[in-house]
Parts: structure tokens; sequence; C-alpha cells
């Protein structure tokens, strides 16, 4: 069977024996690998492959111009414009955030270190509707300051303010969880030599610090971005689907949807489905290049 | 560099000459309580306001109870079906070569860079019973959309990346002499994976079981489409919330919430044991 065109493992971590020929003890017969690997793509093409392609199928189901249609209205370009918006807000301001505690939890050391690390990390494991709802609590009608902004015509909920805040809290741990381990494997050493030789604070960040950080903080930008572009459970509990106003591009899927207008709902869909491609592709090519700068040790996660 | 160990003095933090930790750890902690920590709080202060009793009337409330019932359960299965799956390919990923190997490792992060929605209606469409896969099932006499199967189809696509990804990297570090020696001794390749490959894994599993559960429950965008619904047999907990805030029923959003992130605290709480027995037993999380 070790004829089968499946080589053994090996290749990807440099070793100095040749690569067994024969049956080697470490690895399982040719036919179970056969197996396992026909299992595992056979899977992952059923459940991830299929509806991906499927959201491309569904929306070239009649034709380019039909596709098109879906862009053309009003609606869709609001969304389109609301979506940008919040990314364009709560991706920069998570940056800063993540680099600010990295720079904080990685550089130092202070009591309390794992509870700050954990604190941060909470939103991942907060449910998307459970995000919005907070928020509901705090600034909606029966909410607790709600009803004294309302008296000063402050609107959040149901508003573009809610459903920025809402993807930055879902988007929130992204920038510093991916950049804590980083620059805690890269020490302190390098920005010391900085200040030694007479750098400021901020020029030893600027020079030193972000070019050892620049791919995982491009890395963490990046599935930042796609987070909060595609975020639909939180910001549908604080947006109130007001069409044209507060309806980014996950929630004019939804509408056009449930409208039974699936032609373009895919089309808006494709768009995110997209970006997510997007995202896939530039991510994979970082993690193949550059992924000792990525990430602590050496696959992230 | 190994710093000299500090003087027994109580300091909340160790002297350094990298300056910044004021306005950092200062900004921080401000973004953290504004962005997270009082949000959450408001949560928590509208569950005391209900009570224990104010909970506990909401939960066995029956259409709330079978809602739980349903996210929890099916997420259990799912979690189940995603964790051996996930095996499979994180052990093809790491252990074999094939053409297509990077693509392939590339396609299992595809649940997280998809919008929930768009997967949420590309497997309504691909499951109804005109789909392309729904087709097939209905001949078989089996419904996949519009009952609790599409729920498990969507919280198996959500959690299996957690699946892999937490187990991957500890494929990776398997030190083959060990299986080498395994071996040598005489031990089967069956033997050698039940008997050595497998024990050390085992904590990573159950951490990637523990989060593609956590995320099952807690998922909304891709199961909303899928699942049809239908209050008592295929409506989710995180719907109930939407609907019951919809209502402004506030007080029984925030107890379901309450609910499901008592449970996700336990859950989390599991990992860190998990990870701290396996620490303890491996040496290595």
């Amino acid at each position: 069977m070790s004829s089968l065109a499946v080589r053994a493992p090996g290749p990807s971590r440099p070793t100095s024996q040749p690569a067994p020929r024969t049956a080697s003890v470490v690895t399982e017969g040719g036919f179970v690998r056969w197996l396992l690997i026909a299992v595992a793509i056979g899977f992952l093409a059923l459940f991830l492959v299929l509806p991906l392609v499927t959201v491309f199928v569904q929306a070239f189901a009649k034709g380019w111009a039909a596709y098109l249609a879906a862009f053309t209205e009003a609606d869709a370009h609001s969304a389109i414009r609301l979506t940008l918006i919040a990314a364009a807000i709560a991706v920069p301001f998570n940056l800063v955030f993540g680099v600010a505690a990295a720079w904080a939890i990685a550089k130092f050391e202070f009591k309390g270190k794992n509870l700050l690390v954990t604190l941060i990390d909470l939103p991942f494991s907060v449910s998307p509707v459970v995000s919005g709802l907070i928020y509901v609590l705090v600034f909606g009608a029966q909410g607790l300051i709600g009803p004294w902004l309302i008296e000063r015509d402050v609107q959040i909920i149901f508003a573009i303010p809610g459903i920025v805040l809402a993807t930055i809290f879902v988007t929130f741990p992204f920038v510093a969880r991916q950049l804590i381990p980083l620059m805690q494997e890269q020490g302190t050493a390098e920005e010391e030599a900085a200040l030694t030789l007479g750098a400021s604070g901020w020029h030893a960040f600027r020079t030193v610090t972000l070019p050892n950080i620049r791919w995982g903080l491009l890395y963490s930008v990046l599935l930042c971005n796609a987070r909060a572009m595609g975020e639909f459970g939180a910001v549908s509990v604080v947006s109130g689907h007001i069409r044209g106003l507060t309806n980014t591009l996950p929630l004019h899927v939804e509408i056009l949807y449930n409208e039974y207008n699936f032609v373009a709902a895919f089309a808006v869909a494709s768009l995110l489905a997209g970006l997510a491609l997007v995202t896939l592709v530039i991510k994979s090519v970082l993690e193949w290049r550059y992924s000792a700068d990525i990430a602590a040790g050496a696959r992230r996660h | 560099m190994a710093e000299p160990p500090l003087r027994p003095r109580r300091r909340f933090r160790q002297p350094s000459v990298i300056p910044g930790f004021g306005l950092t750890f200062g900004y921080t902690l401000t973004v953290l309580s504004l962005i997270v920590l009082l949000p959450l709080a408001a949560l928590v202060l509208r569950a005391s306001q209900l009570g224990f009793a104010g909970i506990w009337e909401v939960a066995t409330d029956s259409r709330v109870a079978s809602a739980l019932r349903v996210s929890f359960g099916i997420s259990l299965l799912a979690a189940l079906v995603a964790s051996v799956f996930g095996f499979i390919v994180a052990w093809v990923l790491t252990r074999y070569d094939f053409p297509g190997r990077r693509i392939v490792d590339a396609v299992v992060d595809l649940p997280f860079a998809l919008p929930t929605a768009v997967a949420g209606i590309a497997l309504a469409a691909l499951y109804a019973p005109n789909g392309l896969v729904g087709a097939q099932l209905a001949k078989l006499g089996i419904e996949a959309a519009y009952t609790p199967l599409g729920i498990f189809i969507a919280m198996v696509f959500i959690g299996l990346p957690f699946a892999v990804r937490t187990v991957q990297p500890l494929i990776v570090e398997i030190d083959k002499e060990i299986e080498e020696a395994s071996a040598t001794l005489g031990a089967g390749r069956w033997h050698t994976l039940v008997k050595v490959v497998l024990p050390p894994l085992i904590p990573a599993v159950l951490t990637g079981f523990a989060l593609a559960f956590a995320r099952g429950v807690g998922e909304y965008g891709s199961i909303i489409f899928i699942a049809g619904n239908l209050p008592y047999v295929s409506e989710i907990a995180p719907l109930l919330i939407v609907i019951k805030l919809s209502e402004f029923d506030y007080g029984g959003a925030c107890a379901i919430a309450t609910i499901m992130l008592g449970i996700s605290f336990v859950t989390l709480l599991a990992i860190n044991l998990i990870q701290a027995w396996s620490r303890r037993r491996f040496g290595y999380v």
C-alpha cells in the first residue's frame, strides 16, 4: 500500500532522516490514511465549503442583471455605508485599546494581571444577543441612563451610536489577545536598549516595538474587521431595524431574506462572503510567511 | 535575564525602566470598565432586582425551559460531533501530507470569517426541502431545515474551528520518539495511538469541546434562519431573549441572559480546571 500517492508525514518539519519508503512505525497504514483524509475533506466540503458555494450560486441564480439590481437600492447603499462607518470607528478604537492593553500587560509585572486578561477576553464568551441586551439595559428607554439621555435628546439605542458600541464590544478582545502573548514573548530587552541609548518612550515604541509587532497587529486588525463588518446578533438587538437608517449589511440580508427576496439577499450576502474570502486569503498568506511574527509559539488561537 | 527576587515588600507593580505604565494601564482599565464591565454590571443589577425567585420563575416557564433545553441539549450533541470530526481534521492536517493541504487548513477558519447571517441563509437554502442537500435528505424521509436537526447542523458549522484549532497545535508538538519507542517495545500502531498518543491530547479535546459548546449555546445568526423557530420545538434561548426584548419584557430577557451567562461561566471554569489539571498531569496546557 506504500505506493499510494499519499506521502508519509514529515516534510513540514525538517528532519535529518530521509522520508521512509517502507511502512513507518509512526504513521497509519496507507488505507487508513487515505480513509481519514477522505473523511476530513468530505466533512469540510459538506459542512463548510458547500454553504459558501451556495451563497454565490443563489446570488447568480437569476443572472447578472438580477444580481446587480440588489445593489441599486438606496437601502443597500445606506446599509453598506453604515457597515463601513461602524467598522471605521470600532476597528481603530480596538486597535488603540489592544496596543495600550498589550503594552501594560506584556511589558510590566503587576498584581491581578491574569484577572485583567480574563476580563478583556470576556466579550468572546458572551452570546452576541446578550452583548446587545446589556447596552439596551444601559441606554434603552427603560435602561439605567436611557431616560436621562432621552430627556436631552441623545439617542443611543436604535441609532448609530448603539450599533457602533455593540460592534466595539463584540470585537473588543481581538487585537489585545493577539498582541499580549506576542509582546510577552518578545520581552523588554530591546526597548530597554533603546531607552539606554537615549530614546524617549514614545520613540522606543515607534521604532522598536511597532516594527516587531506589525504583522501580528495587521493579522489581528484583519480578523477584527471581518467580525466588525459581519456582526449580526448584537447589532440586531440594538439596531431597531429601521430601513435606510440603522440597517447594517448583515441586517439588510436578513430583511431581504425574510421578504423572500432571495436573489437580493444572497447578492448582498455574497458581498460579505467575498469579504470573508479575502480575509481568509490574506490571513493564510500572513500565517505562511510570518507565522513567527504573528503569534507567540508556533500557531495562534 | 532573571531579575533578582524582590524583597518581600508589598507593591502593586514591580519596578521597570520601561515608561508608560500609568498611561496604558489607566487607559486599559477605563475603556474596559466603560465598554465591558459597566454594561455587564447593568445586567447583573437587573438580575439581582429580579432575585433568585424571579429568575427561577422565568426559567421554569415551559416555553423558556424548552428553549434552554433545545439550546443546551443540541449544543452538547453538536460539540460532540464537532470534536470527533475536528480531531480527525486536525490529525489529517498535521500528520499527513496531501495536495491542497494548506488550502484545506485555511478552509477550517471559514466559520470564523463568514458573517453568521450569511452562513445562516446559506445553510437554510442548502437544507431546505428543495435545497441541494435537503432534497436528498427528503428522499430518505429526513427533514433537516426548520427542525432541531437544522439547529444541530448550524451548531456543528460554528463549532468546528474551535475543535480543530485547540487540538492541532498539540498534535504538532507530539514527540515522535515516544511513538517509535512504543513501536520498538512491540506495540501495534492502534495500541500506540490509544495508549501513548491520545491520552495527552484529551485535555485539549475537552477544551475544544467546551469552546464549541459555549459558542453553540450563544449562537444566534447562523441558527435562526434554518431553525424554523417553532416554540417548544426549535426555538433557541438567544432568540427568546430577542422576542422578550421586542415585547419590552426586559425582566424576562435578563433572566434568560443571566442563566445563559451563568452556564457559560461554569463552562469557562471547567475549561480552566481542565487546563490546570492538564498542566499538573502533563506539564503543559
